[in-house]
């Protein structure tokens, strides 16, 4: 039992642990762990105080200053529309959070649903779900979203639905499994056996007991759905300028200044690298703590 | 007209400083050699062979070199307006008989198709009647600038004559259009008017070797050629490539030798820092110009208050100044092509909204107009094309003016066959950015794009004052006139209505491979294509390249 009490002992003579202890083990335990959590901190700040952060509007043009080197003036350097690096950089940790939590969150729970439901009813609901999820899984993740965007068209919001709907699946296939062994436990067939609903069944025993799968896929779709908006977006399938977006500064930048101007395409591509790598990070030491097998290795 | 020609003999440093020839390159100083093989890339794909149904350069670059036209653009001298030449038609371009309404042309009795057929003057007639009248069913995309035409016959078998309801000058450029190929009567005959979307029987500098899709057409040199001691090349490869930094590499790689549509100025600027003296640049006014487009029929761009807030937004100076040096748009004009003689002058445009060189007034003013149409804090979405030079360029420069009258504007980005399937079809854009790109320069056809109910026009709206004006410019035979009344139709585009608007006129930047003499550039990628009086200077390519 852990609590955030202050104090070190309570009357029952176990020892309470304080929050600061949580994370001296987890920069003990997992030190590259506790780098993306830094990281992904770092980004949340980032996006949340962009407003005092940046010290330009990240979409006004300022041809006084077109292609400006890194400087006190412009800490990043300027872009091709005299716009400050930093503060699109800045304001693009809103646009691949927004995005990356977006898409992360309602992927991994239409997952959750979709693969718990399919693990309890089993029979031909399991079958025709199992079989919708392998088309949907024959197609890499880049493809499906690029059909998707295609059909839907760009922006923000379709980003978001084009990324959204190949993470479903994926989460299905994962949570299905865990779910199956679960479903075959003796306290959910006692659950059975007294009369609870499906649904009270699901919501109190299932899908608690499929949280550590769960949650290690949210964690891994978090950086994937960054990359991928970040790989939309450069594609010009994704967010539209003047929106700021790592990935389409990327695109704007990469194929003409790569030479003449390379601040323009390195800031947001360090930027994407950084962030994907921290959620990384995280994800496997969210992994390894929740993995019962590796966490008694640790 | 002003073409810049630039040798990279200079440094890197001096990017931006061109040196000014006149129409006369150093290349016809030189004396042609024959052989080799131009390698040109192509940034677009080709929809059908048939240069009567299609608008793309994707087709006319790959395309052309193997069709002759009845008259052309003088490929010596391509950015005049009105200098033309014959191609199969004999001796100087007719003159017009019977008060201007008769033009009869002498066809040359040494042009054949590659197939070995004589091409005669019932093969003009039946190529112009296709394209002029063409049957039920049978697409033809330039009928309307033949209009005036009411009828075409072959007397003899080197005789054409175009008879003409009215006087105008619009019909020779219309004539001397690239997209004009002349078809085998036997083709059209025997096959139908659809053959020549998928086959080639031409009569140009080169024979078709093969089209391999994705990857490149090739010719090679058609030795009956009509124009003796032409082609200097032995053929030729339209490489495709449609990513731009894939072009730019393959000059600079020296896997290709010229692209014909034109680079950004970066690109240019990169290409001459990286290979000097290697690269040859030359330089353009375009007849290509970025219109925005409101659509009437959706609020509020039913106001023209909105709609004339949103031309003042603009500076048009500024943009000028500054986005010539990162897109391939320069020149501030009107809806004629700038230098033209029928062009408006700097203080004809100055009276026309958006046009003042105060722009914190004409933006004051901008801002009043919306207060009062009740539009304070107007939002948009600007429908634009999925490509980045100049589309999306413009667009995001466009977006940062209209923020400045406190319009707050997103871009919605299609790619360009939706993108003209939501202008043309389902038409529920708001405001759209457009183009006008015309091969010949031939300001009274390429100003019917403005004209409410013409084709290509997406605006949604109706004036018969307009429509008074453009009849009265059609049947008008005197240039001063034509200026006075394109004036008033200018205006009333542009300010009373402002119905649409323009943003800038595009600029042309072709840099090219040294080595390779003859071309010239003309004041559009659709004009001087047909490749045959490029050569290559063999010791210099050796030199660059090695082998």
């Amino acid at each position: 039992m852990s609590t955030m009490d202050a104090s070190p002992e309570t009357n029952t003579g176990f020892k309470r642990v304080r929050i600061t202890d949580h994370i001296g083990r987890m920069v003990r335990r997992q030190p590259l762990g506790t780098g993306g959590a830094i990281v992904i901190i770092l980004m949340v700040f980032m996006a949340v105080f962009a407003e005092f952060i940046a010290p330009y509007d990240p979409e006004a043009n300022s041809f006084e200053h077109m292609l400006v080197a890194p400087s006190m003036e412009f800490l990043l350097g300027t872009d091709q529309f005299g716009r400050d690096l930093f503060s699109r950089i800045v304001y693009g940790a809103r646009t691949a959070l927004f995005v990356g939590f977006a898409c992360a969150l309602v992927g991994a729970f239409g997952g959750l649903i979709l693969g718990v439901a399919s693990a309890y009813f089993g029979g031909w609901f399991d079958l025709i779900m199992q079989r919708i999820i392998d088309v949907f899984m024959a197609f890499p993740l880049i493809i499906m979203a690029l059909a998707i965007v295609s059909i839907f068209g760009t922006g923000t919001d379709k980003v978001i639905i084009a990324i959204t709907i190949p993470f479903v699946p994926r989460c299905a296939r994962v949570v299905r499994s865990s779910a199956l062994a679960i479903r075959e436990m003796p306290y959910v067939d006692a659950a059975r056996s007294i009369g609870y609903g499906h649904m009270r069944i699901i919501m109190k025993h299932i899908a608690p007991n499929v949280l550590a799968p769960f949650l290690i896929m949210l964690t891994a779709f978090l950086g994937e759905a960054i990359l991928l908006e970040a790989s939309l977006s450069y594609l010009g399938m994704g967010v539209q300028e003047p929106t700021p977006a790592w990935g389409l500064m990327l695109q704007g930048g990469a194929e003409e200044y790569a030479e003449s101007a390379p601040w323009v395409p390195i800031w947001p591509g360090l930027a994407i690298t950084i962030a994907v790598f921290g959620f990384n990070l995280f994800g496997d030491a969210v992994r390894d703590i929740l993995d019962p097998k590796l966490r008694t290795r640790g | 007209m002003k073409i810049l020609w630039r040798s990279a003999a200079t440094t890197a440093l001096a990017l931006g400083v061109a040196a000014i020839f006149g129409p006369a390159s150093p290349a016809t100083a030189e004396t042609p050699q024959y052989g080799d093989e131009l390698r040109l890339v192509v940034g677009s794909k080709i929809p059908s062979y048939d240069a009567h149904i299609e608008s793309t350069f994707g087709m006319i670059h790959p395309i052309r070199p193997f069709y002759s036209v009845l008259m052309r653009v003088n490929p010596d001298n391509p950015s005049s307006p009105t200098d033309f030449v014959c191609d199969v038609c004999e001796g100087d371009v007719p003159k017009p008989t019977d008060g201007g309404t008769k033009y009869t042309f002498k066809i040359r009795k040494d042009v054949k198709f590659h197939d070995g057929t004589p091409l005669t003057a019932h093969d003009v007639k039946a190529t112009f009647d296709k394209i002029a009248f063409p049957p039920e069913g049978i697409a033809s995309n330039r009928q309307a600038y033949f209009k005036t035409v009411e009828s075409i016959s072959a007397p003899d078998d080197y005789t054409v004559v175009f008879k003409l309801k009215n006087p105008t000058g619009t019909f020779l450029p219309s004539v001397a259009m690239p997209y004009n190929f002349l078809y085998a009567k036997k083709d059209l005959d025997a096959h139908g008017y659809t053959w020549h979307q998928k086959n080639i029987n031409g009569s140009g500098a080169f024979r078709f070797v093969e089209h391999v899709p994705g990857s490149h057409v090739k010719g090679v040199k058609y030795e009956n050629y009509h124009h003796k001691g032409m082609p200097y090349l032995d053929g030729f490869t339209a490489i495709s490539a449609p990513k731009m930094s894939v072009r730019l590499q393959a000059i600079r790689g020296g896997q290709a030798d010229i692209e014909f549509r034109g680079f950004p100025p970066k690109a240019r600027d990169d290409l001459v820092k990286a290979l000097g003296d290697s690269i040859t640049v030359q330089e353009s006014d375009w007849n290509c110009v970025l219109i925005v487009t409101p659509n009437h029929k959706v609020k509020p761009m039913d106001d023209v208050r909105v709609r004339k807030a949103l031309s003042l937004a603009i500076d048009r100076k500024g943009g000028s100044k500054y986005l010539s040096r990162i897109a391939i748009v320069k020149t501030v004009g009107g809806v004629v092509f700038p230098g033209h003689p029928l062009a408006a002058t700097e203080a004809e445009l100055a009276q026309l909204a958006g046009y003042g060189n105060d722009v914190e007034a004409n933006r004051a003013e901008a801002k009043r107009l919306l207060k009062e149409a009740g539009h304070e804090n107007l939002k948009v979405t600007l429908h634009n094309r999925g490509v980045d030079q100049p589309y999306k360029v413009v667009g995001t420069w466009l977006i940062d003016q209209w923020k400045k009258i406190g319009v707050k504007a997103d871009q919605w980005v299609q790619p360009t066959t939706p993108f003209y399937a939501t202008l043309r079809k389902k038409k529920d854009f708001t405001i759209s950015l457009d183009f006008n790109c015309q091969s010949i320069v031939n300001p009274i056809a390429d100003i019917s794009k403005f004209l409410p109910g013409a084709g290509n026009n997406y605006a949604e709206f109706q004036d018969e004052q307009l429509l008074k004006w453009y009849d009265e410019l059609l049947a008008e035979g005197d240039e001063g006139k034509q200026r006075e009344i394109i004036r008033k139709y200018e205006k009333r585009v542009l300010d009373e209505l402002s119905s649409q608007f323009i943003t800038l006129w595009w600029y042309k930047i072709n840099p090219h491979r040294s080595y390779v003499k003859g071309w010239k550039i003309a004041p559009s990628h659709y004009l001087n294509q047909a490749l045959d009086n490029i050569w290559i200077d063999q010791a210099e390519k050796k030199k660059q390249l090695g082998g």
